[in-house]
């Protein structure tokens, strides 16, 4: 499947998401995630948009049609920093706890609510790094599972030999 | 403070847009507006049904070159709008809608009379508005006909909730544009054009096609300017009939499912397509795959999201027509035309070998086509036509020789069975001094011509020419050729109605028409008469099919060009 990442920022008026996903439904673009909040601009909120489409310029064509749509960016995964949270409800029973424990601190996942046989935990990364965490603690039983769908920004391209990671 | 309730500052702001005219039926939650509007110099045209005075809107955009507008109320008259809010969608016709609105504190409760208008209608406009603070009226307006008229024009539509008309507010002026993501492009990039130049200059076999973007963009002169300078033959699609003179030279006709063999095999042998204002559209291209496999493209229009979304074009150019086609003609200005005698020539020969044609026995049953040729002929082709869908709208585009922009309105994109009787209602209103004739069928009428009723009472003395095949001939046509003649569904039947009573029962003057002997006189005493909508009622051979014909889906290589082809 082709996976794109865009970055659209939209007015921040009533009803725009509506427009942005049933103009994608209509098109017949089909969204994997779409996560929406405000910027530093409060009349401004940005759209992380991932859509499974061959061809993505009819995508950012058609988005742009849309009155309330200020700029699309399409961000490549190179150039760009792209994080998922997810919350992870994990089955602990027995003698499962310390083994979970222990995956979650190579993860840094944090403990954020502790009951007798679960245990729920915050996992914030790459996409790539919240999908291994949640394949690594499956088989001990995930209870509940929610991601936020992705954010992204893209990088300083010019500033970015001076950062270390 | 001075103020003004939101309903005056709705029909101030329509005034302030330069309206004259509005097409409407009121009701509950748009009677505040309705209220103010009986002050106003703006005339008020009384539809019989809200689908009609949403056409009338697009007619009348149509015949203008302005913005049409329509008010209705809340609920079932808002979706009674939405055909023709989607008809304008695909035929880019700026129009502006107002609807009512149940109040806010009832929104949402399934209140009488509601309906989720700006949803239902987001896929069917370009833009819509839910105004929830009376303040932002005036802006509103102002950018709804804003985002109507410019870039690729559309439908707008403006929902007022009941309070929010009777709330008060402090007019303001002039008003405030403001649309951060909306900047139409309007110049040809200069790169792009050169690019284009150079391609035009090698060429040997160009085409250039030409659709409604012509007409929009009022480029028809420049179109002409270009197609001469560059000495390349022209196609127009249905949409863009009239953006060419019929009778040129260079004039080859309009392309695709019915279209001439002329144009659909010129674009199938061209080198270069120079594609202006058009879309691809599936009834032009036929099956995409095998549409102008030879050719280049070059594609310019105002919306983007057009270009490459059916055909690659080499050289992409967005930017409005009208102003490229001018930017073209001065990067020519040095050039002579080019020499394409030879190319010419076999398009000549295209033209002259495979004429459209019907065949009218002096006794034999009255053919449709040949109303249609009566017509042109007693009007001298000094009308603005308007049809409804199906064979009649396709033997008017094949038989009418448009010359001028703006005298051919139709239902293109949508389809719209029932658009004709109120976009004449319309178009007539736009251009009173105009003969305005609608050639329709009998289906299509039926679904509208309640509207006969408002061109009689209001005062618009249409002309209609009803083409009675007593079928759905286009769906017949279909049936005959790819379901064995099986006509499930299709069948009206021809006296169910007596049409020339129907039409003075609704104030007009009715006539019937059943032998070719009497097509001339009845046009003539149509034209006679100014005072009341008139209209004829043609009977004719319900077995007449539209040829040319390219089946569906199919490649523009096989063309049916009659019924001796389909053995
Ligand atoms: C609102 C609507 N409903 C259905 C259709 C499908 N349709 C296309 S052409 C046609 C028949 C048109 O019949 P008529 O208006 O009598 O014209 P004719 O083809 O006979 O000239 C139909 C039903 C349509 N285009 N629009």
């Amino acid at each position: 499947m082709n996976q794109h990442t865009l970055s659209v920022l939209v007015e921040n008026k009533a009803g725009v998401l509506a427009r942005v996903s049933s103009l994608l439904a209509r098109r017949g673009f089909n969204i994997h995630s779409l996560a929406v909040g405000p910027t530093a601009d409060e009349g401004i909120s940005r759209m992380t948009i991932v859509v499974d489409a061959p061809e993505l310029e009819q995508v950012k064509k058609q988005l742009h049609k849309l009155i309330n749509v200020v700029k699309i960016t399409e961000l490549d995964r190179a150039t760009a920093v792209e994080r998922e949270i997810s919350l992870i409800r994990v089955s602990t029973d027995g003698q499962k706890r310390s083994d979970v424990l222990e995956v979650a601190t190579l993860f840094d996942a944090v403990a954020v609510d502790v009951g007798v046989s679960t245990i729920m935990f915050l996992v914030t990364g790459s996409p790539e790094k919240v999908n291994d965490f949640v394949e690594l603690v499956r088989p001990y039983g995930i209870a509940d599972l929610v991601k936020s769908g992705r954010v992204a920004l893209a990088r300083d391209q010019k500033s970015r030999k001076l950062r270390a990671s | 403070m001075n103020t003004i309730s939101g309903a005056q500052a709705v029909i101030k702001a329509l005034e302030r847009e330069g309206v004259d005219i509005v097409f409407g039926v009121p009701g509950g939650a748009i009677l505040p507006a309705y209220d103010p509007l009986y002050d106003s110099p703006i005339r008020h045209v009384l539809a019989r049904h809200e689908q009609g005075a949403g056409h009338m809107a697009e007619g009348y955009a149509w015949a203008t070159g302005k913005v049409g507008v329509c008010i209705v109320t809340s609920g079932p008259a808002a979706t009674n709008l939405v055909t023709p809010l989607a008809n304008a969608l695909m035929d880019s016709i700026p129009i502006v809608a107002i609807t009512g609105q149940v109040a806010t504190t009832s929104v949402g409760n399934d209140a009488f009379q509601e309906a989720y208008t700006t949803g239902i209608t987001m896929n069917a406009t370009k833009h819509n508005y839910f105004v929830t603070n009376p303040d932002d009226i005036p802006d509103v307006i102002h950018e709804a006909f804003h985002i109507a008229a410019t870039g690729r024009p559309g439908p707008v539509l403006v929902d007022l909730p009941k309070d929010i008309l009777n709330a008060h507010l402090k007019w303001h002026k002039p008003p405030k544009l403001d649309l951060p993501g909306y900047k139409p492009t309007v110049e040809g990039h200069p790169r792009r054009i050169l690019e284009a130049i150079k391609l035009i200059e090698s060429a040997h076999r160009p085409v250039i096609y030409a659709g409604g973007g012509i007409i929009k963009a009022n480029a028809a002169d420049q179109l002409r300017m270009f197609a001469e300078q560059t000495n390349a033959p022209v196609v127009t699609t249905l949409m863009g009939l009239g953006g060419f003179p019929g009778d040129h030279d260079l004039f080859l006709g309009m392309p695709g499912m019915h279209g001439t063999y002329a144009a659909t095999t010129a674009i199938q042998k061209a080198d270069l397509l120079i594609a202006l204002g058009v879309r691809f559209d599936d009834r032009v291209t036929g099956n995409p795959d095998f549409f102008a496999p030879h050719a280049s493209v070059i594609h310019v229009d105002v919306d983007p999201a057009e270009i490459g979304k059916v055909r690659q074009a080499e050289i992409p150019i967005v930017g409005d027509v009208g102003r490229i086609l001018e930017q073209m003609l001065e990067a020519w200005a040095k050039r002579p035309a080019p020499d394409h005698k030879e190319w010419l020539e076999k398009v000549n020969s295209w033209r002259t070998d495979n004429p459209v044609r019907f065949d009218q026995q002096p006794d034999g049953p009255l053919k449709p086509q040949y109303v249609i040729e009566e017509l042109y002929r007693r009007t001298g082709g000094d009308a603005i036509v308007v049809s409804g869908v199906g064979q009649h709208q396709m033997w008017t585009a094949l038989h009418w020789k448009f010359s001028r922009p703006r005298e051919w309105i139709n239902s293109g994109g949508l389809g719209t069975m029932g658009f004709g009787v109120p976009a004449a209602i319309g178009a007539k209103a736009g251009a009173p001094e105009r003969t305005v004739y609608l050639i329709d069928g009998d289906g299509s009428f039926q679904m509208t011509h309640q509207e006969l009723a408002t061109a009689s009472a209001e005062g618009f003395p249409i002309k209609i020419a009803l083409i009675n095949n007593g079928v759905h001939g286009m769906v017949r046509q279909w049936q005959t050729l790819f379901y064995g003649s099986r006509y499930s569904g299709s069948e009206l039947g021809r006296d169910t109605v007596n049409f020339p009573m129907l039409a003075e029962a609704m104030g007009c003057v009715g006539m019937r028409v059943e032998t070719p002997g009497e097509v001339g006189p009845a046009i003539e005493k149509s034209l006679s008469i100014n005072d009341r909508p008139v209209l004829i009622e043609f009977v004719v051979d319900p077995d007449e099919m539209v040829f040319p014909m390219v089946p569906a889906g199919g490649s523009n290589d096989q063309i049916i060009l009659g019924p001796e082809d389909l053995e």
